[in-house]
């Protein structure tokens, strides 16, 4: 019973069968432009040794585990490897690429790039790098993603904490994509908040940049409440199970030596459960690409352009297209 | 001053976080890393709850384990009037109890469903929801032949007790668990009235009502 993160049952449909059908219609993506990225598995910190484990990634059951030696392995759901029994690398037939990065595994279903977009400060010396909880969510990944991205919600979602009102003001910021690694970028933003941090203790006017290297990842940096010199960063990398359904992984790199690990995640877990039941209610379920579809204002710049850079990426799995 | 040995998204704490605010007794929240540290079922912890679940209190060396016990301990200390956790009508002690055990059905059912969606603990998740269900619809009806009679909570008095505490954070979250609350109107009516009693505190998931003026209020 307390064993998580293991086979999920979602109840619209079997997942002992390798394809997942939720509400009746078949899930499996075939979006190239998703299938050849690097997806997020699990954090490796919850990954036991010698044992089978199983996830659904993008409509796929995918296995995975890790050796003694501190090998991982990720593959197709194989059903005579069933998750819970014991792993022996040589009964895998084909794996999947893998890659341990920022505290997790990492798959993909295509054909990825070598390497994953980087996050420098993951390896600076004096941060802390926490995985704050993986958390399910009914949306879609590009729905967590732009919800991320936008600060005009806090004094409303996260009042008294990110922000409050009449404090709603969101001042014009800089969007821009990056043309080295085509990742989309927002500076220059500012906002007033009551508690930016698990260590703060006054409000003040916050420096924001939001990156977006990956259509269901993203990244905050926000002004160090310890070094206005230095950013924290705030990651989150998600794992698509359905195009409807998503696994929420937070992740955190700070510069902030006193907390407990156990405060900082229930700072975090606070915020993200704010926001889930404002996800778990917005409709249609996929994000719209379409430019008409929905009604923005000037604050939305960065979803604006989130929404045309996912087009022009090709993304299909997870939004309604463009028509 | 209490400790509370808590975590922010466990239903059970919250219960006594909410009791707490509305009796306005002040407490330390001490988080336990619930999820995904597994604190609670850790070596340290047993020394504070043999059992590794939460929440736990802690009253000047008074410790105290179980959510529904907690209630009604706080309750009976620190409510001067005696209404939250009515010892004095025999009847309405018998009532309390009777729904504080319904609440451990709703926590069974309702709350692990969430516990599975959110977190991915191993529950049978179409039993939970048709037991959340089952467990709704009885108390859709009650509240409403209550509202019949002029009554507003889930035991017969005027006054609400620690039985609406204790079955309130499982019902208002259930969606989170994929249990819709569409078809229960008496129980939507009941979750905003306890949203309005004095004191109420929200937890992430749970909308506080907005803030209104009385009409008879000269502006």
């Amino acid at each position: 019973m307390l064993k998580y993160r293991h086979v999920r049952n979602l109840g619209f449909g079997g997942l002992e069968h390798p394809v997942m059908n939720l509400l009746g219609n078949p899930e499996v993506c075939t979006n190239g432009a998703i299938l050849d990225l690097w997806h997020p598995v699990v954090p490796t910190s919850e990954i036991e040794v010698g044992i089978v484990r199983q996830v659904v990634l993008l409509g796929q059951a995918v296995s995975y585990s890790l050796t003694a030696p501190g090998t991982y392995f990720a593959w197709r759901t194989d059903p005579a490897i069933p998750a819970g029994t014991v792993f022996m690398p040589s009964v895998v037939t084909e794996n999947l690429p893998v890659l341990h990065r920022y505290g997790y595994l990492w798959t993909s279903l295509g054909d990825p790039s070598e390497s994953l977009f980087e996050i420098p400060e993951y390896d600076e010396p004096d941060r802390r790098n926490i995985h704050a909880a993986t958390i399910g969510v009914y949306c879609s990944a590009p729905r967590a993603v732009e919800n991320f991205l936008d600060l005009g919600h806090f004094p409303y979602v996260h009042t008294g904490v990110l922000g409050i009102e009449p404090h709603t003001e969101v001042v014009e910021y800089d969007v821009h994509v990056d043309p080295e690694n085509n990742e989309l970028w927002a500076t220059n933003c500012r906002f007033f908040q009551p508690m930016a941090a698990a260590t703060s203790t006054t409000g003040k006017t916050v420096g924001y940049e939001f990156r977006v290297p990956h259509p269901y990842c993203c990244l905050l940096y926000k002004t160090s409440p310890l070094d206005s010199s230095r950013v924290d960063a705030i990651g989150l990398f998600v794992r698509s199970v359905a195009p409807d359904y998503i696994e929420a992984n937070m992740f955190l790199s700070l510069l902030d030596e006193s907390s407990s690990d156990s405060f900082i995640r229930q700072f975090q877990q606070l915020i993200f459960a704010q926001d889930k039941p404002i996800l778990e209610n917005q409709n249609p379920k996929l994000l719209p690409l379409d430019p008409r579809a929905e009604t923005p204002v000037r604050s939305d710049k960065l979803a604006i352009a989130y929404r045309r850079w996912l087009s022009d990426l090709g993304v299909t799995y997870g939004v309604l297209p463009k028509t | 001053m209490i400790k509370l040995f808590d975590y922010i998204l466990s239903v059970n704490c919250y219960k006594q976080r909410l009791i707490m605010s509305i009796l306005d007794v002040p407490f330390e929240s001490i988080p336990v890393d619930f999820y995904p540290g597994l604190e609670h079922k850790g070596e340290e912890f047993k020394k504070i709850n043999p059992l590794g679940h939460i929440p736990v209190i802690d009253d000047d060396g008074f410790m105290l384990r179980d959510a529904h016990a907690i209630l009604v301990y706080l309750a009976s200390k620190y409510d001067p009037t005696g209404l939250w956790y009515p010892v004095n009508s025999p009847e309405l002690v018998g009532e309390t109890t009777q729904w504080m055990l319904f609440a451990e059905g709703t926590t069974n059912t309702a709350s692990a469903a969430r516990l599975h969606v959110n977190l991915g603990y191993e529950f049978d998740i179409d039993s939970c929801r048709e037991g959340a269900h089952r467990l709704f619809r009885v108390l859709d009806e009650h509240l409403w032949f209550r509202e019949q009679e002029n009554r507003d909570w889930v035991c017969s008095g005027e006054h609400p007790t620690i039985a609406d505490i204790a079955i309130f954070p499982d019902v208002i979250l259930s969606e989170e668990g994929g249990i819709a609350r569409i078809d229960y109107p008496a129980i939507r009516r009941w979750t905003d009235r306890v949203k309005r009693l004095p004191g109420f505190l929200p937890m992430p998931g749970i909308f506080p009502t907005a803030d209104a003026r009385p009409l008879s209020h000269e502006v």
